[in-house]
Parts: C-alpha cells; sequence; structure tokens
C-alpha cells in the first residue's frame, strides 16, 4: 500500500476512535454472530487465537514486536512488552470481528506499512531492520501527536494508538500489574484504608471521618 | 419444585410477578414470606450468583475484558444476554441524533440488572415526592415521603446498605440501626472531600448496598417480620449465609458470597426457601389477559425454549419487567375493553419516560503521584459522594434550572487493565521507551472522575409507543422511543461540567479535556444513565396517571406495577432503593387485600 492510501485510511479512522478507553467506554453498535455471543463462559481461560484467527503476518509480527519493545523497553523493574504476551494481545485486538476493532486494525496495519516505507525512504530498510538509534529517529517525529508536523499528523496518531495499545497489553497482565505495585485483587478480613502517616505527609489528616 | 415450565406450573397463583429484578425480587420476597404463592416469570435465563467470574484477572479474557458489542460493560461484567442492543429483539427511536437519541439497557437473566449495577442506594427526600408542590413543574407524587420512609427502613435493613446520616437538607436520616459503616476514604477521598469541602460542596459517606460488616441477624428478622416466626427463621439463616465484603472485585461482575444486593442474592433465596415461590425463565411475557369480569386473569408468554405461546393463571399480576418493557406489556395487552392497551384509559402508558441526566469530567491530580503501594479496591469505589446542595439558591431561581443533581466520584489505584497508561500524552508530551514506563507508575493511581446524576422533568416529547411495523424474534411488536431534553437538564449539564472543573482545579489538578460549556455537548444520550423510570406514572387522578398511590392499575384492580414505571418523578438519587421500597409497600398492600379476599 502507498503511503498517500495509507495516511488517507489513518486519517479517517483517527476521527472516530479517539482513544482507548476504559471501562466508561460505551459501545452503542449491536452484537454481532462472529464474536464470542451475549452469554460466554466466563470461567474458562481464553488465550488469542483460540475465538477468531490472528490475522498479522510474520513479518507484521517481527515489527510488532520492535515496536512495542521500543515504547516497553525491559528495565530494572519488569521485562519489555512483547515478553509480556503483547504481540499475541494486539494480534487478537486488531483481528478481533467487532467493528471498533476492525478500525484499530486499518490504524495498526497502515501505520506499519508507512513505518517500513518510511524507514525504507529515510534509511534504506525495514524498520525491523534499523538501528536502534534510526528507530528513535523515526519515532520521535511521531510521538506526540500535538507536537507532530501537518504532514505527519496521521502517522502521530498510529503511533499514539499503538503506544496505548502496548501499554494496555502490558499492563493488564500479572507482570504489568507488579510493575506498577498493584498488591489488590486480594481477599481481605477488613479493609484499614491508608496508613494515617501518609494522608498526614499529604496534609490529609483524617478530620472528620466517618 | 421451586424452579417450573410451562408444563409443570400450577394451574393458578396467588400472584404472578413478571420480571425478578428489583421489583419482582423484592414483590417475591414480601409477598412469599407472608405465605402467598407466587410464579415468577423471567425473559432471560437462569443465574445463580455463584457465576460471578470474582478474581479473575483481564489476561485470562478475551480481548483483555475490554468492552464489545456483545458485552458492553466488559467481559466479565454480569449482564447476560443483554446491553444496549438485544439479539432479536429490537427496539426504534424516533431519531439517531445525540439530542434526540434514547438507549435502552437490557438483560435477560434471572435477577435483571441487579446482578451488574452499581448499588448506589439512596433515599429520595421529602420534596423529591412533591415537586410540583415546589417549584410548579412536572408531577407531584399521590405519596409523600412519609409514606415511604417506613420501606426504605426495611429495605436497608433487609439488603444491607453503608452510610451515615449527616441531617442535610432533603437527604434523609435513616433511623438508627438501617444503616451500615462506611469503608474507610482512600488517599483521593479525603483529598476531594478537603478540597470540594473548601469550596462549600458537602462531601459524605455515600450510600451503597454493599455489607461493610455481617447483617445483624439476630435483630433485623424480628424488626422485619413481626410475628411472623417462620419468615425470622428463614431470614435470620439467610442473612447469616451471606458474608460480609472482601474488599475485592469489582461489585459488576457480580457477587458470589453475596456481600451485595442484586435480586439473585438478597431476594430470591429467601423466598424460594418459604416454599410459596415458583420461578420460570426463559418466559418471555407480552400480554395481560383479561376475564370476563374485566380483571387480569394471567399473562401469556413465549416459552423461550420452544417458542410457543402459553399462558399462566393468577388472581393477581404485578408487571415488574423493567419500566419500559412494563409499558410495552401494557400496550401490547388490548382488548374490546382496552383497544388502547390495558389500564391505558388515560394514554398516559409510555408516556413520561425519565432518564437521569448525565455529565462527566476526568483529571489528574499530581498530589496523588507517585504514592506508595496501596490497595485501594475497597468496596469497589464510592466512599463518598456529594448530595445536591445548592437547593436555596435554586428555588430563588439564581441557578436557572430547576432540579439538582449529586455528584458520584472515583479514584485510586485500581486494578490495572485494557486502558491503563493510554492517552498519556497530555501528561508526558508523547514520551515511550523507558521513560515512559516510569512516567506510567508516576501516574497510576493520580487520575480521578466525576459523574454527575441529576434530575430530568418529565416532559411530552419523552415516551415509548408500540411501532405500528417493528416486532422481535417472538412476533410481538416492540417500542419506539422518543427523547427531548429540556433547558432545565442541558443548563443542569452545564452546571456539572464547570463544579467539576472547579473541584479538580481546588484539587491541585486539571481536567482531561476542557470543560463544556455547552450542556447539550455535555449530556449523555437519553437511557444511557440506564435509570429510565416512568411510563405508567402513579397520580391522584385517574385521568393523568395510569397507577394509584399503591402501584395498582386505576383501571385494572388486580393489576399492579411494581418497577421504575411509576415514578411520577426521577429525582437525582438512583431509582432502585425506591423501586423496592414502594414494590415493598405495594406488595404489603396486596397482601392485605388478598386477606380481605378483596383481589
Amino acid at each position: 500500500m502507498d503511503r498517500r492510501t495509507t495516511l488517507k485510511w489513518v486519517l479517517a479512522a483517527s476521527a472516530s476512535w479517539p482513544l482507548l478507553g476504559g471501562s466508561r467506554v460505551r459501545a452503542y453498535s449491536t452484537p454481532t454472530q462472529l464474536g464470542y455471543g451475549t452469554d460466554p463462559d466466563l470461567a474458562i481461560n481464553y488465550h488469542p487465537g483460540e475465538l477468531w484467527p490472528l490475522t498479522l503476518t510474520a513479518d507484521e509480527r517481527r515489527l510488532a514486536a520492535s515496536l512495542s519493545d521500543l515504547i516497553i523497553p525491559a528495565d530494572d523493574r519488569s521485562p519489555s512488552a512483547s515478553a509480556a504476551g503483547v504481540v499475541d494481545f494486539i494480534d487478537e485486538w486488531i483481528s478481533a470481528p467487532y467493528p471498533k476493532f476492525q478500525i484499530d486494525r486499518d490504524i495498526v496495519k497502515n501505520g506499519f506499512g508507512w513505518l517500513d516505507a518510511e524507514a525504507q525512504r529515510r534509511f534504506g530498510r525495514k524498520f525491523c531492520d534499523l538501528e536502534p538509534a534510526a528507530q528513535i529517529t523515526l519515532c520521535d517525529d511521531i510521538c506526540d501527536e500535538a507536537r507532530a508536523p501537518a504532514g505527519l499528523k496521521e502517522a502521530a496518531h498510529f503511533f499514539a494508538r499503538y503506544r496505548d495499545l502496548t501499554a494496555g497489553g502490558f499492563y493488564s497482565t500479572p507482570i504489568g500489574r507488579a510493575d506498577l505495585s498493584y498488591i489488590g485483587n486480594t481477599p481481605l478480613a477488613k479493609f484499614e484504608g491508608p496508613p494515617p502517616a501518609l494522608l498526614a505527609s499529604l496534609g490529609l489528616l483524617p478530620v472528620g471521618l466517618k | 419444585m421451586p424452579f417450573v415450565t410451562a408444563d409443570t406450573q400450577k394451574r393458578r397463583y396467588d400472584v404472578i410477578i413478571v420480571g425478578s429484578g428489583a421489583g419482582g425480587g423484592q414483590s417475591a420476597y414480601t409477598l412469599c414470606m407472608e405465605g402467598a404463592k407466587v410464579l415468577m416469570l423471567e425473559a432471560g435465563r437462569r443465574y445463580s450468583v455463584t457465576e460471578a467470574p470474582m478474581f479473575r484477572t483481564p489476561e485470562l479474557a478475551p480481548l483483555r475484558g475490554a468492552a464489545t458489542p456483545d458485552k458492553p460493560f466488559g467481559f466479565y461484567d454480569a449482564t447476560v444476554d443483554g446491553g444496549w442492543s438485544v439479539p432479536g429483539e429490537p427496539y426504534v427511536r424516533d431519531s439517531e441524533e445525540d439530542a434526540g437519541r434514547f438507549e435502552w439497557w437490557r438483560a435477560r437473566m434471572l435477577g435483571g440488572r441487579t446482578n451488574h449495577w452499581g448499588r448506589i442506594s439512596l433515599r429520595n427526600g421529602p420534596y423529591d415526592f412533591k415537586p410540583y408542590t415546589r417549584d410548579g413543574l412536572g408531577f407531584d407524587w399521590p405519596i409523600g415521603y412519609e409514606d415511604v420512609a417506613p420501606y426504605y427502613d426495611k429495605v436497608e435493613m433487609l439488603v444491607g446498605v453503608y452510610g451515615s446520616n449527616e441531617g442535610l437538607e432533603n437527604t434523609p436520616d435513616s433511623p438508627p440501626g438501617c444503616l451500615l459503616p462506611p469503608p474507610k476514604r482512600l488517599v483521593n477521598d479525603h483529598l476531594m472531600a478537603q478540597r470540594a469541602g473548601r469550596l462549600g460542596l458537602p462531601v459524605i459517606p455515600a450510600h451503597r448496598a454493599v455489607l461493610t460488616q455481617a447483617l445483624d441477624h439476630r435483630r433485623i428478622p424480628a424488626q422485619l417480620h413481626p410475628g411472623n416466626l417462620r419468615a425470622q427463621k428463614i431470614l435470620a439463616e439467610d442473612m447469616r449465609a451471606r458474608a460480609p465484603c472482601l474488599w475485592a472485585t469489582p461489585c459488576g461482575l457480580g457477587c458470589a458470597v453475596r456481600a451485595n444486593y442484586q435480586s439473585t442474592a438478597v431476594h430470591l433465596p429467601p423466598a424460594l426457601k418459604t416454599g410459596n415461590l415458583e420461578i420460570m425463565t426463559d418466559a418471555m411475557v407480552h400480554e395481560v389477559t383479561l376475564g370476563r369480569d374485566g380483571r387480569a386473569n394471567g399473562v401469556h408468554f413465549i416459552d423461550r425454549t420452544t417458542g410457543k405461546q402459553e399462558h399462566a393463571a393468577a388472581r393477581v399480576v404485578i408487571l415488574a419487567a423493567s419500566a419500559c418493557e412494563s409499558a410495552r406489556i401494557l400496550l401490547n395487552s388490548k382488548s374490546a375493553r382496552f383497544p388502547d392497551g390495558l389500564a391505558n384509559s388515560s394514554g398516559k402508558v409510555g408516556r413520561y419516560i425519565m432518564d437521569t441526566v448525565g455529565s462527566s469530567v476526568s483529571g489528574q491530580i499530581p498530589l496523588l503521584e507517585s504514592l506508595p503501594p496501596l490497595n485501594e479496591d475497597g468496596a469497589d469505589g464510592h466512599a463518598v459522594y456529594v448530595p445536591w446542595w445548592l437547593y436555596r439558591e435554586q428555588i430563588a431561581g439564581k441557578l436557572g434550572f430547576a432540579r439538582g443533581y449529586h455528584i458520584e466520584y472515583g479514584g485510586g489505584k485500581r486494578m490495572p487493565d485494557h486502558g491503563t497508561g493510554a492517552g498519556l500524552e497530555w501528561l508526558t508530551g508523547g514520551s515511550y521507551g523507558k521513560k515512559f514506563k516510569e512516567d506510567v507508575r508516576r501516574y497510576y493511581g493520580s487520575f480521578v472522575g466525576f459523574d454527575g446524576r441529576g434530575e430530568m422533568i418529565p416532559n411530552d416529547q419523552s415516551f415509548c409507543e408500540i411501532d405500528s411495523t417493528v416486532k422481535d424474534k417472538f412476533g410481538i411488536p416492540v417500542l419506539r422511543f422518543h427523547w427531548q431534553w429540556s433547558d432545565h437538564e442541558l443548563r443542569q449539564a452545564a452546571h456539572m461540567q464547570a463544579t467539576f472543573g472547579a473541584i479538580i482545579e481546588a484539587m491541585g489538578g486539571k481536567t482531561r479535556e476542557p470543560v463544556k460549556t455547552d450542556g447539550a455537548l455535555a449530556i449523555a444520550p437519553g437511557g444511557s444513565i440506564i435509570h429510565e423510570v416512568g411510563g405508567a406514572i402513579m397520580g391522584a387522578d385517574p385521568a393523568t396517571s395510569v397507577t394509584n398511590r399503591w402501584n395498582q392499575t386505576w383501571d385494572v384492580d388486580n393489576v399492579f406495577i411494581n418497577d421504575g414505571a411509576v415514578f411520577a418523578s426521577n429525582a437525582d438519587k438512583n431509582p432502585t432503593l425506591t423501586i423496592m421500597a414502594l414494590a415493598w409497600r405495594a406488595s404489603d398492600h396486596i397482601l392485605e387485600r388478598l386477606r380481605r379476599k378483596e383481589l
């Protein structure tokens, strides 16, 4: 796909799907016959590819891994995005048979196309095969939609969306929860609330606490 | 046998209840505890709270549990075969524009929407039953707060509601022994209370139907069922079987230990224990049938398992199918005597549908960044809320809108999900790499959200009727919705935005997006708050209302409507607690009339 087509796609998509929302997102569309249905089994463990086929090509998965790991690399607290299964998650997401996910599919697939084309144009190689410094040079231009130059707005929208998906895929795992030191989802006999010393340090002494 | 089919049901019952949610559940409980023989018909499938996927984490779900059209509130949400759209059961909208669109949330499961609701349980106050008297708009109810108060007491004691008594205007206190202690506040709750307090807003403990401690099974059963030892014993045993909150897992998944209110956790188990309740699921009721004497003699329903139309018979019919579905059943119950639908001599069935005015603002608070690890699951949020506080200014005409709203608030280090780390550019300038990981850690738990929940005044342009052509997969004519906000609601939504912006600023933070000054852009679509009520309003005059003060239809004296359809106004207070209180009150009345052989 050529760059102009890619950008047209991304532009069209960007108008209709702003952010990867949390639980407040309301989906008003109608159930399809293709998804998991309105009464799925909630007690079994699902894995990407079981409910619908994954659709990224081997090359795209390689690109997905290198871009995800550029966004969430390993550090001293946690491993990289791809090590946490983010590529499978993104493949599942963009392959899902629901309209709003298919918008993401277009954004991601066309963004990949743009990224390789741009890497080829500027450095003569595919994105995956670039040195980290060159990859960063490319990403620095598109990492912030607000600051991206006019000609790169659509690519920046792709990058924002891809970063959202990478983050969502990473932090919704045990690895991601540990990275954020999430310590809930465990039964407690009592709920004590925050330590008074912490409240005091924030100027929030529990005066009038019921 | 508690669960029956069209073939195994009895020939006749004392009472048929259509629907198994808050209104149906409460009606079944009250009637069965006092010995009435009840058949409950539920359109959806059988459901048990033991199905609740508690403690399951996002990586075990498709798409990490994200919302899809199949599960619009997320994969693990306790909604079965429901959502904004139910396959094979369409409805028609008069308008697809935001301003005139109505969204209809349904669930097809035992317990209905009570399985996933927010558990927010607020009493209507004295003003809320007499709004017309107060400001000349809308309608008065034929009952006042004093009529319903004893039933609020009973419902709070039965289901278990946490909260506190603050002595605030039109925000009723509960008598001693009704409320459970509120949960401890999170760090962000303390901050919000401090800063909104400085702006003059009353930040007080929320009221939610969650057991912050075990119910007092020694005291409450005798208070609720004086003189009825069998009912006391059944309830005491059942209260002992309900565990207090585990301080983990969202209530909306359902609660397998029965620590919060859902009809399937609180109302149906003791009602079944009496031996007086039979339940038929997969029974889609579409018509109340009339006998030659002009009284209802039962209902027609479609057995979803066979597709066949069946009949069930009883001395009394209670509709509690949800406000709009109950109106639909009445409108579809046409006869020579009622050519425009049963109990519709006033022409008011389907009229005055009201939802809650909703508007939201989220923000980020630097003071809450980089806090140490904390377990902030609590009682699934909502430790505090802000009741409406500008009654005086409003009645003096200073606000430009006639009715109030309350503020629901939340924040904290909730379980990370597929949205965590998304949309941070406005804070990070687009970081990626190691810096991005540090940014996500820094900002995690520093976001807060404000939801306004306000009163809508009933109007002639917001109603439902039977569509002339469209039918559902059972062949039942479907509803067509019409919707229109008035300036009162739009200005109220704009006021919410300004208030939330001011609180976020007072917390030292900034809003995610500029607050909206245009109420039409700020207001959530009609129906989307899922507080729709009206459609068979109660009143003092048979010419202008559908039921009397006992939820009893004026036209047919053995048909009662025990759900939100009877609401003559829709106060900012979430309707569920009032639905239950009115259902209990109406059921007491039905029992009395049954005993006197008047029904």
